[in-house]
């Protein structure tokens, strides 16, 4: 579609590396959904304890790109790389990345039938096998890591969406894994609860999780972002480290995006 | 009591202001709560509405004293035919019904090994605890004998090992009823719900063969499938064997009821947000696991109006064995009525027929009231 204007992205600072250092690559991906093209040409590398934040206009493909890196997406050209194992439609290959790879979703996805200790629970239980005594144990952890283990034993719908987001955080990182995904966490809040899920993720950012966040939070990722990524019609159309991306843009998209989201 | 007076200790100042902060919770006027206003909006609320509530409470006044009158006052309890009812009062003869009691319940069951159905049936009890109380101690274990349960009834009931062989020709009144009923209950929910996930299944196959048997179930009548389970199935055994004519009745009852239960469990399945297998899948858990896990406790929770409706429907239908010919509690009153000293008792058979259904029925249904209230977890 866009030919003209060379989609060819100016890559971040971190291209030559091109190391074994790297969690996450992607190369050359592709992905449509039926005849539609989401995906052109997808090239990224995320080294281990790295932050990027990726953000464009809706449609743009960004929370597609991020779910394809765990496989609640599948892609149809190209190669993802996570940890060293590649996504084929091996189950096995599969299961071992979804295990290293944390999500937190935009609607939370917190089972509802369960406590928010055994939402906890659940996959240290019955993906790592690990004893009830001990998950708990674990899962009380991350609740005090969130700031609310007072909540363990209610219901998900008995909380506040913040609550709940950040009880969807602590399930995650239950899993201890290596990389954590946030598909616009905040976006579902309402506004008084944004700095209270923030605040969790830069915790988390500063203790050196290897994040990939897709969000419109701006100050988060001035303050956060090791990388900034501006995505547009399912390409990365730019790549720059956060104070250079605001001020300095290079595409007239970024431009206009940037305009569009921080002066209104 | 007296809405309409209590309004002494709140202090609602005479120019009716408090400062922005501090208004107080208030409970609300008395002239828009309480049982007196209830009454007076709801049956007095205007002429109309005045005229049809005497109309209503004039009938409901007259159908009650009859039916209180036919069945209790003046009804009779003993006796040994028709006569002796009519001698002593006007109303139901149930010395009828308790004349034949025992055949009502356990049908042609022999006599001397009654107590095998009873013990059954209070085994049946205990079984049921473990499943429809999940809090109780030791709950994995009874589950355990639950699961036992079906087997340990089958031997009680039909003999062998020790017991004398009671033929399943014998069986009848209410005992056939709870035996097919529970049976099919039994096991048309596991599977209903297998059928249910078949039906979504990614595998062609599966997906077919499920869509294939749960439209053919449910596109013929249980009668034909009960004709079909006495007649038709012994051209499909080998010639000399036996394959008892109740447990292909079983079979039919409980594949019908299965049928009926994928759909309303597929109900169920559809109404799950995506993001829940999502949230699944991310985790890492195993198809079986994320099923067992996440998606039916919540697909059958939203199913248990749908599903205790099946197994009510299956639970009535049982009095349809009628027309191969077994004799369940229905069965029993038709032919009782033959008899000429107790003739012109119709009525008394089906109230007490119908009252044992009710009762049944009812207790299913105010279970499910109970257990989706208990389930509710959310806001």
């Amino acid at each position: 579609m866009a030919d003209t204007e060379s989609p060819t992205q100016t890559k971040a600072p971190s291209e030559p590396s091109n190391g074994e250092d790297d969690i996450i690559r992607i190369i050359a991906m592709h992905k449509w959904f039926g005849e539609f093209h989401v995906l052109k040409n997808i090239n990224l590398s995320v080294k281990t304890r790295e932050r990027i934040v990726i953000c464009g206009p809706s449609g743009s493909g960004k929370s597609t790109l991020i779910r394809c890196i765990n496989r609640l997406e599948e892609h149809q050209k190209g190669q993802i790389i996570v940890d060293g194992i590649e996504l084929t439609n091996d189950l096995k290959n599969i299961d071992l990345i979804r295990r290293e790879v944390g999500i937190v979703f935009q609607h939370f996805n917190l089972f509802p039938h369960l406590t928010v200790l055994e939402n906890l629970t659940l996959g240290p239980i019955w993906v790592r096998k690990t004893p009830k005594k001990e998950a708990e144990e674990l899962a009380m952890k991350y609740l005090e890591r969130v700031k609310i283990p007072e909540q363990a034993a209610k219901f998900p719908g008995q909380l506040s969406g913040g609550q709940q987001q950040r009880v969807a955080i602590a399930r995650s990182l239950c899993m201890n894994p290596k990389v954590m995904l946030f598909d616009e966490p905040t976006s579902a809040l309402d506004p008084e609860m944004i700095k209270e899920v923030l605040d969790v993720m830069v915790a988390l950012a500063e203790s050196g999780m290897t994040m990939l966040v897709v969000t419109h939070e701006m100050g988060f990722a001035k303050t956060v972002a090791d990388s900034v990524i501006f995505m547009d019609e399912g390409e990365i159309i730019e790549e720059n480290e956060p104070h250079e991306f605001f001020n300095n843009p290079r595409h007239d998209r970024t431009k206009m995006f940037l305009s569009q989201i921080l002066h209104h | 009591m007296t809405p309409g007076k209590t309004e002494g200790p709140i202090t609602v100042t005479e120019d009716g202001g408090y400062l922005p902060g501090t208004h107080p919770d208030l409970p609300p006027p008395s002239s828009v709560h309480g049982p007196v206003h209830w009454i007076k909006v709801n049956l007095f609320g205007s002429v109309t509405e005045t005229a049809l509530t005497l109309v209503a409470a004039y009938f409901l006044y007259s159908a009650i004293t009859f039916l209180v009158g036919w069945m209790f006052v003046d009804a009779a309890f003993t006796g040994e035919s028709r006569k002796d009812c009519r001698a002593v009062a006007t109303g139901a003869c149930w010395a009828f019904i308790g004349n034949r009691f025992s055949l009502f319940i356990y049908g042609f069951y022999p006599e001397p090994e009654r107590w095998r159905v009873d013990l059954s049936f209070v085994l049946l009890i205990l079984a049921m605890v473990p499943v429809l109380f999940d809090r109780m101690p030791q709950r994995s274990k009874a589950l355990i004998y639950t699961c036992l349960y079906p087997f340990i009834a089958a031997w009680l009931l039909v003999g062998g090992f020790g017991l004398e062989q009671v033929s399943t020709d014998q069986f009848g009144g209410l005992m056939l009823n709870v035996v097919i009923g529970v049976t099919g209950i039994a096991f048309s929910l596991p599977i209903g719900i297998v059928l249910a996930l078949g039906r979504q299944s990614q595998l062609p196959i599966v997906r077919i063969l499920c869509v294939s048997f749960i439209e053919i179930i449910r596109g013929v009548p249980l009668i034909t499938l009960l004709f079909v389970a006495a007649v038709m199935l012994s051209y499909f055994v080998p010639p000399g064997t036996n394959f008892d004519l109740l447990v292909r009745m079983l079979i039919m009852v409980t594949l019908f009821a299965s049928g009926y239960m994928a759909e309303v469990i597929r109900g169920g399945l559809q109404a799950i947000p995506n993001g829940q297998y999502e949230a699944a899948d991310a985790m890492g858990l195993k198809y079986w696991q994320s099923m067992r896990l996440i998606v039916l406790p919540q697909a059958l929770k939203i199913s248990i109006p749908g599903i205790v409706n099946t197994f009510i429907a299956l639970y009535k239908d049982t009095t349809l064995v009628i027309v191969i010919g077994r004799l369940d509690i229905l069965g029993i009153g038709n032919s009782s009525l033959a008899d000429t000293k107790w003739q012109g008792l119709s009525t008394e058979v089906y109230v007490f027929v119908a009252f044992f259904f009710f009762v049944s029925c009812f207790a299913m249904s105010r279970y499910s009231l109970w257990l989706e209230k208990k389930l509710h977890t959310g806001h």
